[in-house]
């Protein structure tokens, strides 16, 4: 198992993990902002750079994204090395001039003592920061509904042709993992609407509640050999069951089922 | 007919030397995408039918070939004709029969059409006598404008695929590899990276399945060398990626090409096609054992997209945007197996160099960069077009003495390195060498090649808003200091240029460049901030105008130049007046004109004409005496 020392600490962790996990697991905090356990990881925030260095380098330092790198036994990282806190105050600085309303990028920015953009305010505020966990959860799950559009500046997500997508499944995924609640969606009892598609839903056959769309016990059913009356019923009555048949194996209860096990 | 052996290839070479041998004399007519553009197909029919009309082929043992770029565009179409080597441009369809008439039956010149020397005003009959191609030494490029793009056997007869076969037949992988080693020949996409380094890491990578790739993207504006080669030698570049397959063990390869490059990606075609049909190309090569096959991937014509990462992904059909890999491709490259990705330049070379051996390529350049390397030289010089050159040659050389020197013999300023990404180096820099460190050590960057002059008129703050702008549509958007670091780098420089500039812009200018080179997830991003520090090293004086006296130094910024006559020569000669695009210049004639502040737009295009000099730039909101005191500078 690798051996690395990170802020002085001795650290093991195991091969083909990233540094992010082993400063993590050393109790080292770092900044991260496109980095998701449910995804790959992708290196576009920048905010997880730290320097590293090997003593055979003579003082020569790299910067690389944690969240990327491969540990690396006999590496020295330093996670708060001065040109690696400037580096995040600029990309916190930048992230708060495109979204200047949006709380998290505040109390990031404000955590690295930036608390007013010393660059040009974004005239259309903004609360997508571009971390691409939005697309890349879709794409995880097989549905690419959205994705990315445009280079450079004018970059965004967007359905194609940025009308309602036909693949999506209304599963919110995507505003679920949004770290800035950008993706708005809404739902009530029997009906959910998300980039402007409308869903009609599915009511669990126990408790009657609306809770997945139709579209995504559809998309759902038959993959790796679930059956889609699995999905119709809603997580809470599942665990309701669950949480009845383990008492029931533990053989606690007065049930018929238990008792006639136990003969 | 398939070629099986090393036998039959020898025996195929000297049938196409002998084919060409026994054609007397030949009239080329250069169809590259320059000379098309201006014309030159119509010129090559016209050549066609007219030998046919007339039976030359049997009475004078005339032929007639199409070719690819000569790299002298701005004089096309060009025609040659040989044996003598002589050279006629701009040629138009209605000389044809004078060309054929008086030149090729009576061997009698045509002075309307020879080249003229803008620097001795001399004619020049000899192609191979033009300063323009005198001082090149061309390997890469060494067949362009000399075979037919569309012909094997032409290509044979000028020594395509000897290189592979004798890689093939009298070499192991190791000694292809330790050959290019022994060259010296480093990546000319950009990075310089060593060539054997590469093809050894890949080589060494566990896997069966291999690639190699052609890297034919060529975002650069203004650059056109790859798709020269791509177009007028596609079998050059096939040649050089065979032979890579073979020393790294890889039997698949793609060509990654522009799709605005349509010319290049039908001869790269043709000659794919052509190569299979003669055993050069798919299974058991040349009857030696070895497979090796190619496929052509159009890409969409993204500057980013010739970002390797961005390259591999787009291949596979995925969008072209770079991942951060700190594992090399020759590990995890294309389908995330070993790839080899190199340049359409260095597969070029690649040939040249097996057959000719490494140390004949290392007798060329410095100590860390051998060979030679083609460029692009355009902007304000006499002669603009396609060159290859030694490395090591200076700047000086390249733009006085191939370039002719600056337009219309005005000062020299700054010449620009490297593409986007590169520099802009000074006057006092002229006698460096060319080379991937001198370059580097001075703040610009050998990138692919392209070198744009410029003269006193240009100024040095607008050059890098240029590029900024450039970079900032193609910045693929993914990462934050790019994405955002751009745009707000762009509208600083928007704001120097409109005489909005502040104290501490520069200041402001330097951290984000340094926030980028280190925080950017891909080389774009990294590099984008060197224009803007190259200027900022050699011109601070002018950011310096731009923001404290809210003037432009070279007169180039509208909003903050304004134009005026003054008195002496002015003699009323009425040129100023015809070129004004807003009628802003009044006078009577053989008196001194005027301008109206009111209607002049500070284009300057008067101050570019007025053969008596009397017309003077001055900052628009400073005093009169900065702009003197700048024009002093
Ligand atoms: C933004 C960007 C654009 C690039 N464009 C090209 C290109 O158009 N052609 C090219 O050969 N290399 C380009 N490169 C360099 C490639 O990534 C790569 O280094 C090169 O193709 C390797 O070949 P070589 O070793 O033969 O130079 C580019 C790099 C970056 C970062
Ligand atoms: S540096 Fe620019 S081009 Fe490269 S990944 Fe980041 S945004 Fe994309
Ligand atoms: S978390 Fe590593 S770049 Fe965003």
């Amino acid at each position: 198992m690798p051996t690395l020392t990170i802020d002085g600490k001795t650290v093991h962790a195991p091969h083909g993990t990233f540094l992010l996990a082993a400063c993590r697991a050393a109790g080292i905090e770092i900044p991260t902002l496109c980095e998701h356990p449910a995804v790959e990881p992708y290196g576009g925030c920048r905010l997880c750079v730290v320097d590293v260095t090997r003593p055979e380098w003579n003082g020569w330092n790299k910067m690389v994204v944690a969240c990327l790198f491969p540990v690396e036994d006999g590496i020295i990282v330093d996670t708060r090395s001065e040109r690696v806190l400037e580096t995040r105050r600029v990309v916190l600085d930048l992230l708060l001039a495109r979204c200047p309303e949006t709380p998290l990028i505040q109390a990031l920015a404000g955590s690295y003592g930036v608390t007013k953009t010393s660059f040009v305010l974004n005239p259309e505020p903004t609360d997508c920061i571009l971390c691409g966990l939005c697309t890349r959860i879709c794409d995880r799950m097989g549905i690419s509904a959205i994705s990315s559009v445009d280079r450079g500046a004018g970059r965004e997500i967007a359905p194609p042709f940025k009308e309602p997508p036909p693949d999506c499944v209304g599963c919110l995924a995507c505003a679920e993992i949004c770290p800035t609640n950008h993706i708005r969606y809404e739902a009530s009892d029997g009906r959910r609407r998300i980039w402007g598609k409308d869903f009609e839903m599915l009511r669990c056959p126990r408790c009657g509640r609306a809770h997945i769309t139709v579209a995504q016990a559809d998309f759902f059913a038959g993959k790796n050999g679930v059956p889609r009356s699995y999905f119709e019923t809603c997580d809470a009555c599942k665990r309701k069951e669950l949480a009845a048949t383990a008492t029931k194996l533990a053989g606690g209860a007065s049930t018929p089922a238990v008792e006639q096990g136990t003969r | 007919m398939r070629i099986e052996s090393h036998q039959q290839f020898d025996a195929a070479v000297e049938a196409a030397r002998a084919a060409k041998l026994s054609k007397g004399r030949e009239v080329w007519v250069c169809c590259g995408t320059g000379c098309l553009a201006n014309g030159s197909r119509a010129v090559a029919k016209a050549f066609d039918e007219r030998i046919e009309a007339e039976g030359l082929q049997a009475s004078l043992g005339l032929y007639h070939k199409t070719t690819g770029c000569h790299g002298f565009c701005e004089r096309g179409p060009l025609v040659v004709i040989q044996p003598e080597g002589l050279l006629y441009t701009k040629v138009k369809v209605t000389d044809v029969p004078e060309i054929l008439e008086k030149t090729v039956r009576n061997g009698e010149a045509i002075p309307r059409l020879q080249y003229k020397d803008p620097v001795t005003k001399q004619a020049v009959a000899k192609y191979e006598d033009i300063p323009f191609y005198k001082h090149q030494i061309r390997v890469s490029m060494r067949n362009i404008g000399r075979v037919d793009p569309e012909d094997l056997d032409d290509a044979l007869a000028h020594g395509a695929y000897s290189g592979l076969a004798k890689a093939l037949f009298a070499m192991t992988p190791d000694q292809v590899i330790a050959e290019i080693e022994a060259s010296g020949l480093r990546g000319r996409g950009g990075a310089g990276f060593a060539t054997a380094r590469k093809w050894k890491a890949c080589r060494k990578a566990k896997g069966e399945r291999k690639f190699v790739l052609c890297n034919g993207d060529e975002g650069d504006p203004g650059a056109f060398k790859d798709r020269s080669i791509m177009e007028g030698d596609p079998h050059s570049v096939i040649e050089g990626m065979i032979i890579g397959a073979y020393a790294i063990g890889a039997h698949e390869g793609y060509l990654y090409v522009r799709d605005e490059y349509p010319l290049a990606v039908v001869n790269l075609g043709k000659a794919i096609e052509a190569a299979r049909l003669r055993g050069l190309l798919g299974a058991n090569i040349l009857g030696s054992g070895f497979d090796f096959d190619l496929r052509i991937s159009r890409g969409g014509g993204a500057f980013v997209c010739g970002e390797s990462s961005a390259l591999m992904r787009s291949i596979e059909g995925r969008t072209g945007e770079p991942r951060a890999k700190y594992v090399h491709a020759s590990d995890k490259g294309l389908f995330d197996l070993p790839t080899n990705l190199n340049n359409v330049e260095t597969w070029s070379d690649v040939g040249a160099i097996i057959a000719n051996g490494g140390a004949w390529f290392a007798g060329w350049g410095t100590p860390k960069s051998k060979g030679t390397k083609a460029f692009s030289l355009v902007g304000k010089v006499k002669n603009t077009g396609l060159i290859e050159l030694p490395m090591g040659t200076t700047l000086r050389h390249i733009i006085e003495d191939i370039g002719g020197g600056i337009l219309k013999d005005r000062p020299f300023k700054a010449v620009q390195t490297g593409g986007p990404s590169g520099g802009c180096l000074p006057a006092d820099q002229l006698d460096l060498p060319v080379d991937y460190e001198v370059l580097s050590e001075n703040g610009s960057m050998m990138g692919s090649g392209g070198m744009i002059v410029m003269d006193d008129r240009t100024c040095m703050v607008d050059v890098a808003r240029y590029f900024l702008k450039f970079l900032c549509e193609e910045s693929c958007g993914k990462c934050v200091p790019c994405r955002e670091g751009l745009k707000q780098m762009l509208h600083i420089f928007e704001d120097l240029c409109a005489g909005r500039g502040r104290p501490g812009d520069i200041e402001r200018i330097e951290r984000l460049c340094h926030a980028m080179q280190l925080g950017s997830l891909c080389e774009l991003g990294k590099s984008a901030p060197n224009p803007v520090l190259s200027t900022l090293r050699y011109f601070r004086h002018e950011y310096e105008a731009h923001i404290q006296d809210r003037a432009c130094p070279a007169g180039m910024c509208r909003d903050l130049t304004a134009y005026e006559i003054v008195e002496e020569p002015c003699t009323g000669c009425h040129q100023c007046t015809r070129v004004c695009p807003t009628d802003a210049i009044s006078g009577k004639p053989k008196q001194k004109h005027v301008i109206d502040p009111a209607k002049c737009i500070s284009c300057g295009s008067c101050f570019d004409v007025c053969p008596e000099d009397c017309i003077r730039f001055f900052p628009k909101n400073g005093s009169k005496e900065a702009a003197n005191a700048h024009a002093d500078h």
